[in-house]
């Protein structure tokens, strides 16, 4: 059977793919960002995952006004990156892995979440860059991805709530996959920026450290955090952290905690990641007594 | 940081309180009508051929889009402020950051009190504080 064996939660900044892209990793600016992202490109080698559940959100790139999905899977065979104004990123296609894919959207939909199927599309940076930001720049990516596309553009955005059980209905769906698959999931996007208004530039970092703490407990508290306070809070662009619960909700009640990483400023935006593991042994040693 | 949850959202509230943010404009369903054309003229942007003709003539690229007076000046002018009143969204103004070949910051940057390198200074100094940003009914 598939598992989910680990949630990654990483921001997905458009400038940290320029660095990426143009060999600037090293310098000042980035260099202390892209150290926080050592560890996990190290233990993703040897966690060797088949496949990435990939949770992100297109910026004006797949989508238009034309149509404006709530929450998107694609299950198609592979996606090209996106030409957002600048020329596409020079970075492999990315590979789809349809069978899971539509296993996955079929189980959502019989558990009443009602998805938008994605058979072709373009993917932007923010499913393009977390690639770059764990594996690096190598000639192909080592995983195929599932796409899973959440509007945090257009309100009202999904609660924290739904994103949550959202995540709940995937594990479920994926440990009824026959295939034995290592899956992980990933939510991208955040932490605290405001990219529009006088009031651009918000960051906070107190607010986002908490959010970051309430995701190692065993518990679900973050799933009952409103819109607004997102909004208040972490700025009109901080809501995109609704889709960390997508992934958290994933993992179960009880997680490990393997790796945290907060840096301020990369370009307009807070850079928060977070590597985390589920730990079903309190469950296992209930269910053995 | 967590309230015990509603049973029901109320809709007047849940908007009421998207307005109640200083300095910025939620986009809500209303302004994504209001602004539709604007934002669906940003995305033609995305193709190359469309760049070159807008950057040729930008007034003649604009009159064959469905868009006000008001809002095709503020086009021209990149008054992006008036932009975010009258619909847009910041994602698909940014296709017209990149035609104009300005970075995403240097864009933000405009709309607020501050010249580009006062901007990104306010940012390595951890940026904008929410202190006193968070409500405009509330002051605090």
């Amino acid at each position: 059977m598939a598992r989910i064996t680990a949630g990654v939660a990483s921001s997905h900044v458009p400038l940290l793919g320029v660095a990426v892209d143009q060999g600037k990793t090293n310098d000042d600016y980035f260099g202390p960002i892209f150290k926080g992202y050592e560890w996990t490109k190290e233990w993703e080698k040897q966690e060797k995952p088949d496949v990435v559940i990939l949770v992100y959100n297109d910026h004006a790139s797949a989508f238009d006004m034309k149509i404006v999905p709530t929450f998107a899977i694609g299950c198609g065979e592979h996606y090209k990156s996106a030409d957002e104004g600048w020329g596409p990123r020079p970075v492999p296609d990315v590979v789809g892995d349809p069978d899971l894919a539509w296993h996955i959207a079929q189980s959502l939909i019989l558990e009443e979440f009602d998805m938008t199927i994605i058979n072709e599309m373009d993917v932007d940076h923010g499913l393009t860059v977390p690639l770059s930001m764990m594996f690096g720049q190598p000639d192909e990516w080592p995983v195929k991805v599932v796409p899973l596309a959440v509007n945090v553009v257009t309100y009202p955005v999904p609660s924290g709530n739904r994103c949550w059980a959202l995540g709940e209905a995937i594990k479920r769906a994926v440990e009824s996959y026959p295939e034995d698959l290592n899956v992980q999931i990933w939510g991208t996007g955040g932490m605290s920026h405001q990219l529009q208004g006088p009031r651009a530039g918000l960051l906070n970092r107190e607010w986002d450290n908490k959010f970051l703490d309430m995701l190692e407990q065993p518990n679900d508290d973050a799933r009952w955090i409103p819109h607004i306070e997102y909004l208040r809070e972490t700025g009109s662009e901080g809501i995109e952290m609704v889709m960390w619960l997508i992934m958290r909700g994933a993992l179960g009640q009880k997680v490990k905690s393997l790796h945290r990483h907060y840096h301020i400023p990369c370009s307009n935006t807070a850079i928060g990641h977070l590597v985390l593991e589920p730990d079903e042994s309190e469950t296992q040693e209930k269910e053995a007594a | 940081m967590t309230e015990k949850k509603q049973d029901r959202i109320n809709i007047h509230e849940y908007l009421a309180e998207l307005e109640d943010i200083p300095g910025t404009r939620v986009y809500t369903a209303a302004r994504a009508r209001k602004g539709y054309h604007i934002n669906q003229f940003a995305m033609s942007l995305m193709k190359a051929e469309n760049r070159d003709r807008f950057k040729a003539d930008e007034r003649a690229y604009l009159d064959e889009w469905d868009i006000s007076e008001e809002a095709k000046q503020a086009l021209l002018k990149r008054d992006y402020n008036t932009l975010l009143d009258l619909g847009g969204n910041v994602y698909f103004l940014s296709k017209l950051f990149s035609t104009d070949g300005i970075s995403f910051a240097e864009a933000v940057s405009t709309m607020t009190e501050y010249s580009f390198p006062e901007y990104r200074d306010m940012m390595l100094k951890g940026g904008r504080s929410p202190e006193g940003n968070r409500s405009i009914k509330g002051g605090y």
